[in-house]
């Protein structure tokens, strides 16, 4: 890409060219990240309202949709409180690796064959590891406002980050087992369009380690059940109760922006990515060059909100864990699980070098029943509490 | 084994959970949006012994004073004046000579809102119900001497209702 622009502008020098084209991407994630975050503040808002039977935000534009706007500029207006006996530096500094921790993975994560930030042969260390400063900036906000409540929430988050990486990192390993890369790019190639192909149903313990990866990634997201560091009921807000104005803005967008993270990295590794169907490839290569990478982008947004979708359904259906039972589903479950995972996975990969069929299909019809199974479930509960479906939104 | 048993039974309780919170995803929320996207107004959505703010009827208070007597907290301030009236012919009373008979006027009737309680103590003594709570709730203002509620105006005393003798 930045041979060809600088054939563009040939006066420029190359260093220069590189320069812009980094400042060029860097702006576009970050547009697409608060173009993310946002909406989905709302959307989840408005989740959160039907489950417990309110309506949710809807005066700020059609169905409030533009209520993220107002929020932030709100939040833009409120004055930026540092409490007198807080430690100014820290307390300044701490929103700051929280943002960066969660953006910074964006640039390795895919959008289509062709657009992404970086393909980094290391990609998924790369993105564990940026994920991880988010850990420094919640324990640094928590030890500078010198508030007893966020000091509780910084160290509960040190410990829940700290042992949730490591099921995190084992059941990636199990995806880099398969592939044979760290490179994202290379691990959604060596997956296929069909279901079948895809990484999460390829053995039952790649998909033990997609559940333990699932779970993991949302207890690093800081959410529901496993929000302790913030815990509104126990610790007034945990970590950010000092935070006002555009810092508390900043952990939030973090917290949303962890969700397409979430959902991006388990569409990308385990569930084939952006890649579409041979027949849709060759219809969309004729019809220009374009087309396939808007099919591609659509695919890879389609499997990300699903998992968005079902980890906001999460969080307003389970209560919180208590920080004992938190400690024992990472150590106690999680952990021996992953490695379960990662042993079986390299012995099935050396029992079924080419792949077991059957399997496949048998793990791909239990997760259809299982899915089936729920929408009835889902009706059944409707029927017995004598509801009439309603499906509107305006109300 | 316990082991085992607890990863089944989380797993179930979630699904549960989700089936749940789905259901509900296609249920009418319940919340009334007070005040301007109601189906009806909202006072008329009240229940019928809805206590808002006390309201009395001047044409039916005997000035007895009960309610005042009866209020805990002094928020009813009545005043009673005793008139000597012009000995003019008064026809609605029916007497040719009213002239020379004392009369009482109510001067003064004020209830402070911003004191009121709603116990409902002042409306059960009142002989006539002529004090009784409104449906009316909605009174913010910047100014708390708005609160106070006048229902004789200053200069123009009322005269206290009389049961017809007939
Ligand atoms: S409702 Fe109670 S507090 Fe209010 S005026 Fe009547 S007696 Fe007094
Ligand atoms: S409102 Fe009722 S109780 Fe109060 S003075 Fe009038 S008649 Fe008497």
């Amino acid at each position: 890409m930045i041979q060809q622009l600088s054939l563009l502008f040939p006066m420029l020098p190359m260093w220069l060219v590189q320069a812009i084209w980094c400042g060029v991407v860097a702006v576009l994630l970050l547009t697409f990240f608060s173009l993310f975050a946002g909406p989905v503040s709302w959307l989840e808002r408005r989740i959160a309202g039907r489950i417990m039977s309110r309506i949710g935000p809807n005066r700020v534009g059609p169905q409030g949709i533009i209520q993220w706007l107002a929020d932030g500029v709100k939040n833009f207006l409120k004055e930026d409180l540092i409490p007198r006996d807080a430690d100014k530096i820290l307390f300044r500094f701490a929103p700051y690796p929280v943002f960066l921790g969660v953006t910074l993975t964006l640039v390795t994560l895919p959008f289509s064959s062709l657009l992404i930030g970086a393909d980094l042969n290391v990609g998924l260390l790369y993105i564990v590891g940026a994920w991880g400063l988010v850990v420094i900036g919640l324990i640094a906000a928590g030890w500078s406002s010198n508030n007893k409540w966020t000091l509780l929430g910084g160290m509960r988050s040190a410990a829940q980050m700290i042992s949730y990486e490591i099921p995190l990192v084992l059941s990636l390993l199990v995806v880099v087992l398969m592939s044979g890369s760290l490179s994202l790019q290379t691990i959604i190639s060596s997956q296929g369009a069909s279901p079948v192909e895809w990484f999460i149903f390829s053995n039952p313990f790649a998909f033990i380690a997609f559940v333990i990866f699932m779970i993991s990634a949302v207890a690093e997201g800081n959410r529901t059940p496993f929000d302790l560091p913030e815990a509104e009921s126990e610790l007034v807000a945990g970590y950010n109760t000092e935070y006002s104005g555009m810092r508390f803005l900043f952990f939030f967008f973090a917290e949303w922006g962890n969700l397409y993270v979430i959902g991006a990295l388990a569409a990308s590794l385990f569930l084939g990515g952006w890649q579409i169907p041979a027949g849709w490839r060759n219809f969309a290569s004729a019809q220009g060059p374009i087309l396939p990478h808007v099919f591609e982008v659509l695919m890879f947004q389609l499997k990300t909100w699903i998992w968005v979708l079902l980890i906001i359904q999460l969080r307003w259906t389970l209560p919180r864990l208590r920080v004992d039972q938190l400690m024992k589903v990472s150590w106690k479950y999680l952990t021996p699980f992953a490695f379960v995972s990662i042993v079986g996975t390299g012995l099935w990969m050396v029992v079924f070098p080419e792949g077991w069929l059957f399997m496949k299909y048998l793990l791909l019809f239990s997760m259809l029943a299982v899915i089936g199974y729920f929408v009835w479930r889902a009706i059944w509960q409707l029927r017995f509490t004598k509801s009439k479906a309603d499906f509107k939104l305006i109300v | 084994m316990d082991y085992f048993k607890n990863i089944f039974e989380s797993a179930a309780t979630v699904f549960e959970g989700l089936t749940i919170t789905a259901s509900h995803m296609f249920r009418k929320p319940i919340t009334i949006q007070y005040p301007d996207r109601t189906l009806s107004p909202v006072i008329e959505m009240l229940p019928s012994r809805y206590r808002g703010f006390l309201e009395v009827d001047m044409k039916i208070c005997t000035g007895c004073t009960l309610c005042m007597q009866a209020c805990p907290i002094q928020c009813i301030n009545i005043e009673i004046a005793k008139k000597t009236p012009s000995p003019q012919p008064s026809p609605s009373r029916g007497e040719g000579d009213g002239g020379g008979v004392p009369m009482r006027l109510i001067t003064k009737f004020n209830i402070d809102i911003a004191l009121c309680m709603f116990c409902g103590l002042c409306t059960e003594p009142c002989p006539t119900g002529a004090i009784r709570f409104s449906k009316r709730f909605e009174n913010a203002t910047e100014d708390i001497n708005k609160l106070m509620f006048k229902f004789v105006e200053e200069g123009k005393p009322v005269a206290p209702y009389k049961k017809s003798s007939g």
